[in-house]
C-alpha cells in the first residue's frame, strides 16, 4: 500500500497551494451545522465533523444543472460549459461508497457524459472517521465506516501528522511540486495500523441483523402494514432524499428567457416522495399512496439498488433520520421490520398442533 | 446510412436532441393527430415496434412518445400518434407542417417479432394503446405469412374515438384479420359490441398453446385483462404488455419510470407476463 505521510504544520501550505488551480471545497461550519462549501481559508476547513447537511454529490451531481442551451427558433443547440477542476476535501468513507454507487448508475446502460464530466473533473480526497459522527448513523453496521478504494486520496489522522493513502494517479498529482510529503516509514506505517485497529471499539452495531439479509427481509415484507403507517407519518416533503448521498433522481424542464429567444434545458434533483413523481399525463398516478412511496424509498436503499446495480442502496450515514420532520429513521425502520418478522416466525413455531389437555 | 440513436451516443449527451422536421399532421380524432416526422443528414429511427421516442419542442419541455409506423413502412421519416394530454402535447398539437421538434431515441425494448413468427397473435387493445400497437400490426400485416392468426380486440371509449379508422376499415375487409369492437358509449350507427374490452372475450375462440397475446391500453385495463387470459390459459411468457410510465430521460437514470427495481425505459416498455409476474409495482 502506498502511503504518505505529511506533517500537520505542511496542511494550510498544501490546501493553499490546491487552490491555486483548483476549486477546493471540504466542509466548514455554517449556522450551527456543517456543509461542504468553497475553502477560502484553510481555518474554515472542519475536517473532524459531523456528517455535512448535504452529502460532497451535490458537486457530481448538482441540485440544479444546466445540460443544453438552445435558441428556439433553431439556430443554436448546444452543450453546457464543462466544470471546472474541483477538489473535495474531508469525504467521510459513506459518501465514498454513496459515489461508487453513483459511478455504477450513471454509467449503466447509457453513460451520462455530464456526470462524467463532473467525475473526471473532481479530485476526492477523503477521510478515515476515527469515531462516529452522529447518534443517527449506523455505518458500521452497512460496511462503510472505511473505505479500500473509490478515491483519490484518503487522510488519516494521526496526531502530528496526516497519512495519505494514494488511490489513483489523479491524487498522487496533488502531491505534485510540494515538497513536505513524506514515503511512510515502518514506523508510520505501523501507527497507521494502530489509528486504523482502535478506532472499531467506538463504532457501535446498531442493526439487529446482518446486512446480508437486508435485500430478503425487503421482499418478504412488499406487503407490510409498516409501509402503511410510515405513509401515515410521512409528510412527503422529499426532504429524506434531498439529503441522502445515493439518491439521484431528477426532473428535467426547460426554461426561456423573457424575449423568449434562448433557452436552457435544466435538470433538478427530484424526490419519489413527491406527490407527482410517478405521475403521468392524464393524471394517473403509479405511486398515489404514501404508503407505496415510503416503501419504494425503503425498498430502493435495501433491496432495488442491490438488485439493479449490484450495491445496497443505503450506507448509514443518518442524514434522513437527521433530516426528517415525523422522525422517520431508517435504522428504526429496519430494525422493526426485522424485529416483526422474527415474531412472525415464531408464532409460526409456536403453534400448537394439538390442544394439550390439562391431566 | 445511420442511426439516429446511434447519433445520440456519440454526441457530448445522451440528452442532446437531433432537430427534425414534422412533414404531415393529419387529425385522427378530437384529441389525437398524427405526425409524420423526418429525420434529418438521411439519419434513418430503424426502430422496434413498440419503442419510444423522447420528443422536445425547444422552450417547452420533452415528453415520451410511442411510435406508431411500422419499421417495414419507415421510408426515412416515421410517425407519432399523439394526445393532447398534457403540457407539452398541448403544444404539439399546435405544430404545423415544416415545424422544428427534436428527436432521441429510440429507446427501450419493443416487442420481439422474432419470437411471435408462426404464433397466433391476440391483439388486446384499449384507446391509445392503439398508438403503439400499429407500429406491430403493420409490421406482421407487411410480413403476414410468417404468422398463424391476428385477431384484434379493440376498445374505444366511442365510435369516434377509435383511432385509424381508415386502416380499421382496411384490416376488417381482409379475411386473413379478425376485428372485434367495442365501445363503452355507442353512438346511434353503433350496431356492434357495448362495454369494457373483456366483453370481447367471449368472441374469441383461441388455441392456447400457440398464441401471443399483446396487451396495450391504459393501466387500469390490464388485470381484467390478464384474468381473461389466465382463463384461456395463454402461457406466461407468451404474454406480452406495454407499460406506460413517466420515462423523463429514457435512459435509464432519471428514476421516474420505475417498476419496483426496473426502469420501464429500458427493460421495457413491453415486458411479458413471466417477467412481471415477481414486479409487484407492475399492476398496482
Amino acid at each position: 500500500m502506498n502511503f504518505k505521510i505529511m506533517p500537520k504544520a505542511a496542511f494550510p501550505e498544501w490546501v493553499e497551494r490546491l487552490s491555486a488551480h483548483r476549486r477546493v471545497v471540504g466542509p466548514r461550519r455554517k449556522h450551527g451545522q456543517y456543509v461542504f462549501d468553497e475553502i477560502e481559508d484553510v481555518a474554515d476547513l472542519a475536517l473532524h465533523y459531523p456528517t455535512s447537511v448535504l452529502p460532497p454529490k451535490k458537486y457530481l451531481a448538482p441540485q440544479k444543472e444546466v445540460l443544453l442551451n438552445y435558441r428556439l427558433d433553431g439556430s443554436r443547440l448546444e452543450l453546457a460549459a464543462e466544470p471546472q477542476p474541483t477538489v473535495i476535501l474531508g469525504v467521510h468513507t459513506c459518501d465514498v461508497h454513496a459515489l461508487k454507487l453513483f459511478d455504477r448508475i450513471f454509467s449503466q446502460g447509457f453513460t451520462d457524459q455530464h456526470y462524467q464530466a463532473h467525475r473526471e473533473s473532481v479530485t476526492l480526497v477523503s477521510i478515515e472517521c476515527l469515531e462516529p459522527c452522529s447518534a443517527n448513523s449506523f455505518c458500521r453496521d452497512m460496511g462503510t465506516s472505511s473505505a479500500t478504494d473509490g478515491f483519490d486520496l484518503h487522510m488519516i489522522d494521526l496526531g502530528q501528522a496526516f497519512a495519505f493513502r494514494v488511490g489513483t494517479p489523479k491524487g498522487a498529482d496533488l502531491f505534485k511540486g510540494f515538497h513536505h510529503i513524506f514515503d511512510a516509514t515502518e514506523k508510520d506505517l505501523a501507527i497507521i495500523n494502530d489509528t486504523l485497529q482502535e478506532k472499531w471499539d467506538s463504532f457501535p452495531y446498531r442493526l439487529d441483523f446482518n446486512v446480508q439479509e437486508m435485500p430478503a427481509l425487503l421482499h418478504e415484507n412488499f406487503n407490510s402494514t409498516m409501509w402503511d403507517e410510515l405513509g401515515q407519518k410521512c409528510l412527503a416533503c422529499g426532504s429524506c432524499t434531498q439529503v441522502c448521498p445515493t439518491c439521484y433522481c431528477f426532473d428535467v424542464t426547460d426554461e426561456v428567457d423573457l424575449l423568449m429567444a434562448e433557452g436552457q434545458r435544466v435538470r433538478r434533483w427530484d424526490s419519489c416522495q413527491i406527490h407527482e413523481f410517478a405521475m403521468v399525463a392524464g393524471g394517473h398516478n403509479f405511486r398515489e399512496r404514501l404508503a407505496a412511496r415510503q416503501r419504494h424509498r425503503f425498498m430502493r436503499k435495501g433491496k432495488y439498488q442491490m438488485d439493479a446495480y449490484g450495491m445496497v442502496g443505503c450506507v448509514g450515514c443518518g442524514r434522513c433520520a437527521r433530516a426528517c420532520l415525523a422522525h422517520i429513521a431508517p435504522i428504526d425502520v429496519f430494525n422493526e421490520l426485522y424485529a416483526r418478522s422474527q415474531a412472525e416466525e415464531k408464532a409460526a413455531e409456536d403453534w400448537p398442533v394439538v390442544m394439550e389437555v390439562a391431566a | 446510412m445511420s442511426l439516429l440513436l446511434d447519433q445520440v451516443k456519440q454526441s457530448d449527451s445522451i440528452y442532446m436532441p437531433i432537430p427534425a422536421r414534422v412533414t404531415a399532421v393529419s387529425t385522427l380524432t378530437a384529441q389525437e393527430k398524427l405526425f409524420t416526422i423526418e429525420l434529418p443528414y438521411g439519419l434513418t429511427l430503424d426502430h422496434e415496434p413498440g419503442q419510444f421516442v423522447q420528443v422536445t419542442v425547444f422552450g417547452v419541455g420533452e415528453a415520451p412518445i410511442s411510435i406508431s409506423s411500422s419499421p417495414s413502412r419507415s421510408n426515412g421519416t416515421f410517425e407519432l400518434c399523439i394526445r393532447k394530454v398534457g403540457d407539452l402535447t398541448n403544444v404539439i398539437h399546435r405544430l404545423e407542417q415544416g415545424a422544428m421538434v427534436g428527436i432521441r431515441g429510440p429507446f427501450g425494448r419493443g416487442f420481439p417479432v422474432e419470437r411471435f413468427r408462426g404464433k397466433d397473435l391476440l391483439f388486446v387493445c384499449g384507446g391509445l394503446g392503439m398508438a403503439p400497437l400499429r407500429s406491430l400490426l403493420n409490421e406482421v400485416l407487411d410480413d403476414r405469412g410468417n404468422y398463424g392468426r391476428v385477431i384484434l380486440l379493440y376498445g374505444a371509449r366511442q365510435p369516434a374515438d377509435l383511432l385509424f379508422r381508415d386502416e380499421l376499415a382496411e384490416w376488417e375487409a381482409r379475411d386473413d384479420v379478425e376485428v372485434h369492437l367495442t365501445v363503452d358509449c355507442p353512438d346511434s350507427g353503433w350496431d356492434r359490441c357495448v362495454g369494457v374490452i373483456t366483453r370481447l372475450f367471449p368472441e374469441v375462440d383461441v388455441d392456447a398453446r400457440n398464441t401471443v397475446a399483446v396487451v396495450v391500453g391504459p393501466p387500469v385495463m390490464y388485470r381484467f385483462v390478464l384474468k381473461e387470459l389466465k382463463k384461456l390459459r395463454i402461457p406466461k411468457g407468451n404474454i406480452w404488455f406495454s407499460f406506460e410510465r413517466r420515462m423523463k430521460c429514457g435512459v435509464g437514470k432519471c428514476g421516474h419510470c420505475q417498476l419496483n427495481h426496473v426502469y420501464t425505459c429500458q427493460s421495457g416498455p413491453s415486458f411479458n407476463y413471466a417477467e412481471l409476474e415477481f414486479l409487484e409495482e407492475a399492476f398496482s
